[in-house]
């Protein structure tokens, strides 16, 4: 028989997945849910925000996604899940107390200490908002750090919102300036918000470029349209990091699915600073 | 170095065959073309093959391998590594083949602790042979693997009646222990040198550069348009240069049930970055969606991307994907030739 993988046996080893339960979930549109997963022979996953997992249900196949909760927050980690295909749509069927199993957290990130003392703008762009809420959580979580904490998010129409609740709490606080807007109002949804893509959103800021960081998370279109606005405010490009995302099929700079140009998603990303991305012609095409 | 008459040496492979715990493999010809393959009897070998059709790659990283088996049956949610520990002894293996061998060693084992790879490379040997034939297609020389010094047990280069042998390793001289050798002479020494340094003179391909020089090359000529577009568009994406390659690993990772949704296995699978729908993602979304992308991308890896991460020129010159190409596109020698003209025009 083969022996059971031990929860300590990860050494070199990326491939075995451990064994994660579903605690709870709750689904904020028809096809986004959050899912929150307890590892069942360890306490914490212990990642660092911007870090993503790779997800396995046995039968289906394995998927990356980021993890959306910050490392400060108390209990299980949270992963929010977009219904696209095969995995995803699996992961929805799940039930609270099943059985999936975990690899990771893989990937490279930004370190937002590095930020301290200066400004911080997010940018979300859809589904964007997960990995990025890791980050603003983390962010809030040592609120003394860092100076103004600026918060976009933009989503395709109102039903589309994700985190709704905590969006409305981002909305009263006084420790960040979050502003939302959506693509278009449908018919038969209301909002009293911004209409218009998520870069109408920008020019309206008061930034003091040379002490803002900035982080994008969003749809591949997005980026280019941002990083003009960016540009127009004069935002150092050394300050700047985008999460990106590709095909992956082992998240240990091996498959070759995540490259690219010489750059691995995987392991060199998700997070990459703007610098060093912006002369990969392949990044933001 | 060490001597064997030649029907000595085969009376050692035979023993091998007969004795030894593990596998005996070697270049041999299958009745249509040389392969690497089980032997029976030393006679089946072909050391005088000019290109084998897969390298011996595949015994380290098969077309198709178990990653992990999963059972969720009664709650018992087990997944786990059974990853096959096969151990073999290769024979005939040639220079640029061994070189694609250490650099896959420096990324599966060094860089990136792959297991499955290398529980079976560490229970292997390796052992070269001197190239006596020289393919039409490869151009190893040019590229400096038609000869090496390191990454073999053993290095075998036939002589008139005997067998030369250098020994590269431990695992190698404990392969000849029993054999009744001698030491080489001087002339024996000689005429190995010689040897292998008129193979050199056999390739009719080559890069006119120095092989130095293509990661600076690739960089300068990635926008080089037309060059690329002209290899390009003849491409099928088939991917047929990605699966015959000695230095290409890039795999799919699928799931396999075993008639139940409860218990199955992971598997690697070779995947080629030609394939259309290599960097394709849910949404519709391609990123590298044009053909002379996907083109540029595998000659841009071989020589450049590669080389920059782990130091290696991922290309050896072998001419396994010009000689499989049907479309006539695949040429790494043709192309970066062109990409150097076109640069310093
Ligand atoms: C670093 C990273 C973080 C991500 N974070 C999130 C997140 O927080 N929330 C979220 O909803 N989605 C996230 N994604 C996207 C998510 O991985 C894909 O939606 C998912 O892989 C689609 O799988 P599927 O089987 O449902 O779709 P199918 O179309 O059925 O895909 C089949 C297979 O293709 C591959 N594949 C397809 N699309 C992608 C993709 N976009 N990225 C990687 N592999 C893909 C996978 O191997 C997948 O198993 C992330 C992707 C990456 C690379
Ligand atoms: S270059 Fe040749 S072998 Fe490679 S994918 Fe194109 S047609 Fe197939
Ligand atoms: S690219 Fe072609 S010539 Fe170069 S190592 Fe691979 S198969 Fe051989
Ligand atoms: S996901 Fe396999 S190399 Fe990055």
């Amino acid at each position: 028989m083969p022996e059971k993988i031990e929860a300590t046996d990860h050494g070199p080893v990326h491939y075995e997945p451990e064994p994660a339960t579903l605690v709870r979930r709750e689904a904020f549109t028809d096809g986004d849910s959050v899912f929150a997963f307890e590892l069942q022979e360890r306490d914490t996953l212990g990642h660092l925000p911007g870090q993503f997992v790779q997800l396995f249900i046995p039968g289906v196949g394995e998927a990356p996604f980021s993890v959306s909760s910050s490392p400060t927050d108390e209990g299980p980690f949270e992963l929010c899940i977009r219904e696209v295909g095969k995995v995803t749509n699996a992961i929805h069927d799940l039930e609270v107390g099943d059985t999936v199993g975990i690899r990771g957290p893989f990937g490279e990130v930004c370190d937002i200490e590095t930020f301290a003392d200066n400004d911080v703008l997010f940018i979300a762009g859809g589904i964007g908002l997960a990995p990025l809420r890791s980050m603003i959580n983390y962010v809030l979580a040592h609120r003394d750090w860092f100076d103004d904490v600026t918060v976009l998010y933009g989503c395709k129409e109102p039903a589309e919102m994700l985190y709704p609740a905590e969006v409305r709490q981002w909305e009263q606080s006084d420790i960040i300036d979050f502003r939302m807007t959506v693509d278009g109002v449908p018919e038969g949804q209301t909002w009293d918000g911004n209409v218009g893509v998520i870069t109408t959103l920008i020019p309206g800021l008061n930034l003091d470029p040379e002490n803002t960081y900035t982080v994008v998370c969003g749809p591949p279109v997005m980026f280019q349209f941002v990083q003009q606005e960016l540009d127009e405010k004069e935002i150092p490009h050394e300050q700047i990091y985008l999460s990106l995302e590709r095909r992956m099929h082992c998240g240990v700079g091996l498959c070759g699915h995540c490259q690219i140009n010489d750059l691995y998603v995987c392991q060199d990303g998700p997070v990459f600073n703007y610098e060093v991305i912006k002369n990969r012609p392949e990044a933001l095409s | 170095m060490k001597i064997l008459a030649k029907y000595e040496f085969d009376e050692l492979v035979n023993k091998w065959i007969a004795e030894d715990p593990r596998e005996v493999v070697g270049a041999t010809h299958d009745g249509t073309k040389f392969v690497f393959d089980d032997i029976d009897d030393a006679e089946e070998l072909r050391l005088d093959y000019d290109l084998t059709m897969l390298s011996p790659k595949k015994y380290f990283f098969p077309q198709r391998e178990r990653l992990v088996q999963y059972d969720t049956n009664e709650n018992d949610y087990a997944m786990v590594q059974d990853w096959s520990e096969e151990s073999r002894i290769i024979v005939g293996i040639h220079p640029y083949d061994l070189v694609a061998i250490e650099q896959l060693d420096d990324i599966f084992i060094d860089a990136q602790g792959d297991e499955p790879y290398r529980r079976k490379r560490e229970n292997s040997v390796l052992i070269g042979v001197t190239m006596q034939s020289v393919s039409e297609h490869s151009f190893a020389a040019s590229m400096g693997t038609a000869r090496t010094e390191t990454g073999y047990d053993l290095l075998v280069t036939e002589l008139e009646d005997t067998y030369a042998i250098e020994i590269g390793s431990e695992k190698g001289s404990g392969l000849l222990e029993e054999a009744p050798t001698k030491e080489a002479s001087l002339e024996e020494v000689e005429a190995v040198e010689e040897q292998k340094a008129a193979v050199e003179s056999k390739f009719e391909k080559g890069i006119e550069f120095s092989p130095k020089q293509l990661p600076s090359l690739l960089k300068e000529g990635y926008d080089a348009v037309e060059v690329w577009d002209e290899y390009a568009d003849g491409c099928l994406s088939c991917g047929t240069c990605n699966v015959v390659c000695p230095t290409c690993y890039c795999f799919n990772v699928d799931v396999v049930d075993y008639m139940t949704d409860e218990v199955g296995e992971t598997r690697r699978r070779w995947d080629g970055c030609l394939l259309e729908e290599f960097a394709a993602v849910a949404g519709g979304e391609n990123f590298r969606e044009e053909r002379v992308a996907r083109h540029r991308h595998r000659l841009m890896r071989k020589g450049n991307y590669l080389y920059e991460r782990f130091g290696d020129i991922a290309c050896v010159g072998c001419g396994r994907c010009t000689k499989q190409c049907v479309a006539d596109v695949a040429d790494p020698s043709e192309i970066y030739n062109e990409l150097w003209r076109s640069v310093n025009a």
